[in-house]
């Protein structure tokens, strides 16, 4: 099989998440989705680890995942920046935030810093319209915002106080 | 203290305006007063956020705006039994002007119940409407009075829901499913999220009506992943259900079961189409597919299947309790009941509202939304997301309702309406959009993958001031075929944004063309950023500021900015604290 490579833990944790979402053809998604939870990407030898578990081809796993912009192939900084680009951002000065960041953190947008601290994403919407701007970092969501806060906000997270 | 309770909303719009600090910042001040604070959810009010209401001897006082200090005067106001009358914004002039005129069916209990107890939407009447079904009706009896309230789905197609419900009822096999599509993914829209994220069990019960009255087995919440609340409380809502036997098998002690569950979408805006929702439900690439066979004959798995908005379901109890009378005598043309809009952009009073069909767009946008934050005039509202149009204001006299608002150009949509002021340039926003659906197509048809491909780019050369003016009619020319060579709507209806803007904004897309000017000073390249000497008071903010080191000029001298370095990218306008610095 394709797994060939694969070390003895990567198969052990490819069957464990199999066993634990299923592997029934449905799955295909909710088992891309716990990989990421686990490590903030899909690394190959653990997708090819749980193709090879639910034996169908790592193909069949790839087309669905990079179907899906939720699911990502590169490691992600600690922090997850999410710009929101939704309408009302957008005529908000969404722009700006993402120019504010990227010369806050020397990062590109869809890049992940040196350091490993940040990833900085933009999103379609994150349906917060009525605080435009808005960004989100983890899992907290930053609305009204300058460039100025933005950047206060980020150097926060720099300096570990989030 | 006695007869006191302390809400806070807490939605997502609310915690991401800071009601979950002020929620733990009372809740510890409250605590050793053996008082617990209570969650409630978006009360749509969001201009006003963070919202904290009280209640006292049975009156509800909401107030907004609430910061730490203001959290300190509530908190003594809870302790000494006497309350202000300070930012109370249900009985202010600018909160009546919002709530007057709107008709709440569908968000009756947002921001009033907490949404992660079943037995507060239990004490408003919560799973009357389903018992009623279950005890006094027959399934058919169910479709016909959905069928003659005229509810129409509130996705943004608006077929009659009650019409659907009769396909899969009347289709062949034995095992049925009942989808929720709560795929939001227009960009400015929030209905959905804030319907479940404040009130999860009445979409529930709307579904649990339509599984009964076409005999569904199975349900499926279709949610986007990037709305982890409303999520969370579904998932709270279901296990709550179950546990009461609303949901789950011989349901109330009959012999009707329906199984319910959630399914997390990974971010693909095509997958709000239903033939793509049910490939993605399926673990497929969410690619939609010819229709027929229509869902209602073979859909999930091959077996029958019915999909509905959240909006549409979250409609279904108020018709069962009340009937289609109480519903279709909000009535305008061939469209019945209200409609659910998030309000947003450049408008004072943003949120979400409800208001019956037949207020016009000018109704909503000055009356209850109070015009232009930045109080500049209104340009135009932009409807129906990246499959609608940009109404201009001269037509801001249109009733809401289907018909209307499809011959304007736009589409009702799913309710999103975000406003633009003279600060918002229409070719900018046309791009906007063909960028964002030509990045989610999901390149099955040719026209949709490559069409808005050139479409694009045309649109990029006449934001860079390289345009011609045989580019409009390539543009129409474009959007004429791949309207009509495309499967699903995501193609079909990609290029409204740019064609009701050159119908409407046609002198706009002449002067980035002929003149090389962007009118509203937004497109980079055809913009210079300067200073105005006269205001310049040399603080060297701005060259502190600017990325690439364009602004020279030491302190108290007046800076000047380099037109060849320069981005544009208009961080030393924010930044600058005199207004001296403009776009020309």
């Amino acid at each position: 099989m394709a797994c060939k490579d694969c070390s003895n833990a990567v198969l052990e944790e490819a069957r464990q998440i199999v066993k634990e979402v299923g592997s029934e053809p449905e799955k295909v998604i909710p088992l891309l989705q716990e990989i990421q939870k686990r490590h903030s990407y899909l690394p190959d030898d653990l997708v090819e680890a749980v193709a090879d578990v639910m034996e169908v081809p790592a193909s069949n796993i790839y087309g669905v995942a990079t179907f899906y912009s939720q699911f990502r192939f590169t490691p992600m900084g600690k922090h997850l920046i999410k710009v929101c680009k939704g309408t009302a951002c957008h005529v908000s000065g969404a722009n700006l935030l993402t120019a504010a960041i990227c010369d806050e953190l020397d990062v590109e947008e869809g890049g992940t810093t040196e350091d490993m601290l940040f990833s900085l994403e933009t999103v379609a919407c994150l349906g917060c319209c009525s605080l435009a701007p808005v960004v989100m970092i983890d899992n907290k969501v930053y609305g009204k915002l300058t460039s100025s806060k933005v950047r206060k906000i980020v150097k926060e997270y720099k300096d570990g106080k989030h | 203290m006695e007869n006191t309770r302390v809400f806070v909303g807490l939605g997502s719009c609310g915690i991401a305006a800071g009601a979950q600090d002020i929620y733990d910042y009372m809740d510890q001040e409250l605590k050793s007063d053996n008082m617990d604070l209570e969650v409630t959810s978006c009360v749509g009010m969001c201009y006003a956020e963070p919202i904290v209401e009280i209640e006292h001897n049975g009156e509800r006082r909401r107030y907004g705006y609430v910061d730490k200090k203001f959290a300190d005067e509530l908190i003594e106001s809870v302790k000494t039994g006497e309350f202000s009358d300070k930012n109370l914004i249900a009985l202010s002039d600018d909160g009546k002007k919002y709530l007057d005129r709107q008709v709440k069916i569908v968000l009756e209990n947002c921001g009033i119940i907490n949404p992660e107890s079943i037995d507060e939407y239990i004490n408003a009447d919560g799973y009357k409407a389903l018992a009623i079904c279950i005890k006094e009706y027959k399934p058919e009896e169910i479709v016909s009075i959905v069928k003659e309230s005229g509810l129409k789905g509130r996705g943004g197609a608006g077929f009659l829901t009650g019409l659907k419900w009769s396909f899969l009822a009347g289709a062949k096999g034995d095992y049925k499913y009942l989808v929720c599509n709560a795929d939001e993914g227009d960009p400015g829209a929030f209905m959905d999220r804030s319907v479940l994220e404040g009130d999860p069990h009445k979409v529930i019960e709307g579904m649990l009506i339509a599984a009964y009255a076409t005999g569904a087995k199975e349900g499926v919440i279709y949610c986007r992943a990037e709305y982890p609340l409303a999520i969370k409380r579904l998932g709270i809502a279901i296990a709550a259900g179950e546990e009461k036997n609303f949901i789950g098998d011989n349901i109330m002690g009959s012999d009707f079961s329906f199984h319910l569950h959630v399914k997390e979408g990974a971010g693909a805006f095509v997958c709000g189409e239903e033939t793509a929702l049910m490939a993605s439900i399926e673990g497929k690439r969410g690619m939609p597919r010819l229709r027929p066979p229509f869902p209602a004959n073979s859909g999930i798995n091959k077996s029958p299947t019915n999909i509905n908005n959240v909006e549409t379901y979250g409609n279904v109890p108020f018709i069962i309790l009340n009937g289609a009378g109480a519903f279709n005598k909000y009535a305008f043309k061939n469209s019945y009941g209200t409609k659910v809009f998030a309000l947003a952009g450049k408008i004072k009073r943003g949120g979400l509202i409800e208001v019956p069909m037949g207020l016009t767009i000018r109704e909503i946008v000055t009356e209850i939304g109070g015009g232009t934050s930045s109080g500049h005039p209104v340009k135009a509202v932009q409807m129906g997301g990246p499959a609608g149009g940009c109404i201009p204001e001269r037509l801001f006299d249109t009733p809401i309702d289907y018909d209307s608002i499809n011959e304007t150009g736009a589409i009702m949509g799913s309710g999103g309406m975000v406003v633009m002021d003279d600060s918002t340039c229409m070719v900018d926003v046309a791009r906007y959009f063909l960028a964002f659906t030509q990045n989610e197509s999901c390149g099955k048809c040719t026209f949709c993958r490559i069409g808005t491909k050139r479409m694009l780019e045309i649109l990029t050369r006449i934001t860079e001031g390289n345009g011609v003016m045989e580019d409009l009619d390539k543009l129409e020319e474009l959007a004429g075929h791949i309207s009509k060579t495309s499967l699903c709507g995501l193609g079909q209806l990609a290029p409204n944004p740019v064609l009701t803007t050159i119908k409407y904004f046609r002198e706009e897309y002449e002067a980035h063309i002929k003149d090389h000017k962007c009118p509203a000073g937004v497109c980079k390249s055809l913009i210079t950023i300067q200073v105005i000497p006269d205001n310049c008071t040399g603080c060297t903010l701005c060259a502190r500021v600017c990325p690439v080191g364009a602004i020279e000029g030491g302190r108290k001298k007046i800076h000047v900015i380099d037109p060849e370095t320069c981005t544009r990218c208009g961080l030393c306008i924010e930044a600058c604290n005199f207004n001296a610095i403009e776009v020309v």
